[in-house]
């Protein structure tokens, strides 16, 4: 197998929450490559570092020490405004609440992150359809998050993360707050993107979750405890 | 893209109905009150620039009383001797005064309060009158040089429901304080309710009703062709002084050309209407400071909001631009609404003007660059006060928003 350059590399990375007088240690020195394509799970107990380590992976924070890159760009050290470049283009959210936007529609909370782009009205609307058809919720795009299911939300939340083609898709607990069958849908659709080429990162405890995945890295307090293909 | 955080805007808006309006009511408010107070007050001024165009520029009015605002105070009265100093003086071609009060009128079995108006009959002073006052004929006769105990009336007077329950006719009878008039002609509708609810008779009747012997009201002189009239009413001022012993700046009396009027009425109406707005402003700084309070509530409550939006791609700019817009769309419709509101009321004001007080010449003047100018300022006030809360907005920290519960 040929030896391809990673698109994610952390070296030693630290994050050290400041609690008034304390420091609350949530990584102690992490270090991780992550190649183009590949499908990892990251797991552990609960309070474990798992969210804090997608923080930094998906730009929405920045480390202590160490350093993370991004294909090949070091991005520990960026601007909040060069993150949120980095974040709308190359990563794609899915979050365990879902996060819709509750005062727009199914289309309009896929087609926000184009907005952001600058992409023209018409191209984002063509490619929101488009979205939705691809988790099967043509039928839904003019209804409210609150109109929708679970899973359907899921499903809208999944869509939104594709608007930019970003190359990793970052998942902290899709399954989360779904029940067992819906949470199997939401994994079909992950392998399928998974199968499409893109990159995708997933943090879950739950093993018959993490068993989807083609490499799991287990975390406990702050530090990678082991990292094996299965 | 600025359309899109407009969409936003007014979604985030229409989904806190109830909160939107209440904050809206004070710019509602202040822009209403400013659109009414600056269209009447335009419609009153024009309306006042249009009388004094009638009279003419040639004409020089002189008053009682140290300057036109004194006008109902005590004051040394005008009299014959300064009526004789201002004939005397150079480049006058002609003096006239009248005088006035305010006195019972009884017809048939009425009697009201009105203006009696005692006028110079004699062509000279008779022709400065018509010119000045727009008098005209609605039908009868004029009243002419030598009448006795004949009267005209305004026309309100000759209206039912007006001052009298049937109006006066031609050939009927007033009474002014024991003496019977007899009514021998109407006066076309003047559009100056004053004016229009006058009674007009010889001021020699006058004199001896009023028991007036030598004093005038008001004194009007015309300046000869060819003159400057600012020069002449400097001149007449000096003589005025001389005969009646005054230093300059003591004067009891006013002279006034009629551009000096305009200005004169210029300034008390820019000073009234300046006062007005800024009375109205207030009310559009306590609306700023509503926009202020509920944007800051709204970014609090959308905390988690502003961390999804961060975590898709959103800037710390497109945040603040989100949240400015939200806020300058909130002045701007409560503007709007309240260009609306303050256009109509104003027109109330000129139909009730027309139909109760039956001033005809109150326009409203509601100009194209008043509705614009106020719905934009509203526009900017709403933004002004939504740029500290959406600073705050747009400063959160993405993973901070996202924890936020
Ligand atoms: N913003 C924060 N401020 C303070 N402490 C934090 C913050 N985020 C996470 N932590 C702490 O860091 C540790 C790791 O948290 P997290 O990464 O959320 O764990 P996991 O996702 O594995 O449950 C926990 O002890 C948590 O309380
Ligand atoms: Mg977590």
């Amino acid at each position: 197998m040929k030896k391809e350059k990673p698109i994610i590399e952390l070296n030693d990375v630290k994050k050290i929450y400041r609690m008034g007088e304390v420091d609350v240690p949530a990584l102690n020195g992490v270090s991780l490559k992550i190649k183009q394509g590949e499908f990892i799970a990251i797991m552990g107990p609960s309070g474990s570092g798992k969210s804090t380590l997608m923080n930094m992976v998906g730009c929405l924070d920045v480390p202590t020490e160490g350093k993370i890159f991004l294909d090949g760009k070091d991005i520990s050290k960026m601007s909040e405004s060069g993150l949120a470049q980095i974040r709308g283009k190359k990563i794609g959210f899915v979050f365990q609440k879902f996060n819709l936007l509750s005062t727009l529609t199914a289309l309009e909370n896929v087609t926000m992150p184009m907005m952001f782009q600058n992409v023209d009205e018409n191209v984002r609307r063509k490619k929101g359809v488009e979205l939705l058809n691809l988790v099967g919720l043509e039928k839904r795009s003019s209804h409210k998050p609150s109109e929708l299911s679970g899973g359907q939300q899921q499903r809208v939340a999944i869509a939104r993360s594709l608007a930019n083609d970003p190359e990793v898709i970052l998942a902290d607990e899709p399954t989360g707050n779904l029940d067992t069958k819906t949470g199997r849908d939401i994994m079909v659709m992950l392998k399928k993107l998974h199968n499409d080429g893109k990159t995708i990162i997933m943090v879950t405890h739950d093993p018959d979750v993490g068993k989807h995945a083609k490499r799991i890295v287990l975390i406990k307090d702050g530090m990678v405890v082991s990292n094996h293909k299965e | 893209m600025i359309s899109d955080y407009f969409s936003y805007a007014f979604k985030n808006l229409k989904h806190r109905k109830v909160r939107t309006w209440l904050t809206m009511i004070g710019i509602v408010i202040g822009i209403a009150a400013v659109v009414s107070i600056i269209s009447l007050g335009q419609g009153l001024e024009n309306m006042i620039i249009g009388q004094f165009e009638d009279m003419g520029a040639d004409k020089i009015t002189i008053m009682p009383g140290s300057s036109i605002f004194s006008a109902g105070m005590a004051t040394i009265p005008l009299n014959q001797k300064d009526y004789d100093v201002i004939k005397r003086t150079r480049g006058i071609v002609n003096v006239a005064g009248m005088i006035y009060s305010s006195i019972r009128v009884e017809y048939k079995e009425e009697s009201e309060y009105t203006f009696v108006i005692g006028m110079p009959l004699d062509p000279g002073s008779k022709r400065i009158f018509d010119s000045m006052q727009n008098f005209k004929l609605d039908y009868g006769r004029d009243l002419k040089d030598g009448d006795g105990n004949v009267i005209v009336v305004g026309s309100s007077v000759a209206k039912d429901d007006k001052i009298f329950e049937r109006g006066v006719v031609l050939g009927s009878k007033i009474t002014i304080n024991g003496v019977d008039f007899k009514v021998i002609g109407v006066l076309e509708t003047l559009g100056n309710e004053q004016d229009d609810r006058s009674v007009y008779i010889n001021i020699e009747r006058a004199r001896d009703i009023f028991d007036n012997k030598d004093e005038f009201d008001v004194l009007f002189a015309q300046a000869k062709q060819g003159f400057d009239v600012s020069e002449v009413a400097e001149d007449l001022e000096k003589a005025l002084r001389k005969s009646r012993d005054l230093k300059e700046g003591e004067e009891d009396f006013n002279v006034q050309t009629t551009e000096q009027l305009q200005e004169s009425f210029g300034t008390i109406f820019s000073i009234v209407q300046w006062f007005l707005i800024g009375v109205a402003s207030i009310s559009i700084v306590v609306g700023g400071i509503g926009i202020m309070n509920t944007m800051y509530t709204s970014v609090l409550e959308r905390t988690y909001d502003i961390g999804i939006m961060k975590a898709i791609g959103a800037r710390n700019n497109d945040i603040l631009t989100l949240f400015v817009i939200e806020a300058g769309t909130l002045g701007a419709v409560g503007g709007i609404i309240g260009v609306i509101v303050g256009g109509g009321f104003a027109k109330i004001i000129e139909i009730a003007a027309k139909n109760v007080l039956s001033v005809d010449l109150l326009k409203a003047h509601l100009s194209v660059e008043l509705l614009v100018g106020a719905v934009l300022f509203s526009f900017i006030v709403g933004m002004a006060s939504g740029a500290l809360p959406a600073k705050q907005a747009a400063s959160m920290k993405p993973v901070d928003a996202l924890r936020y519960e």
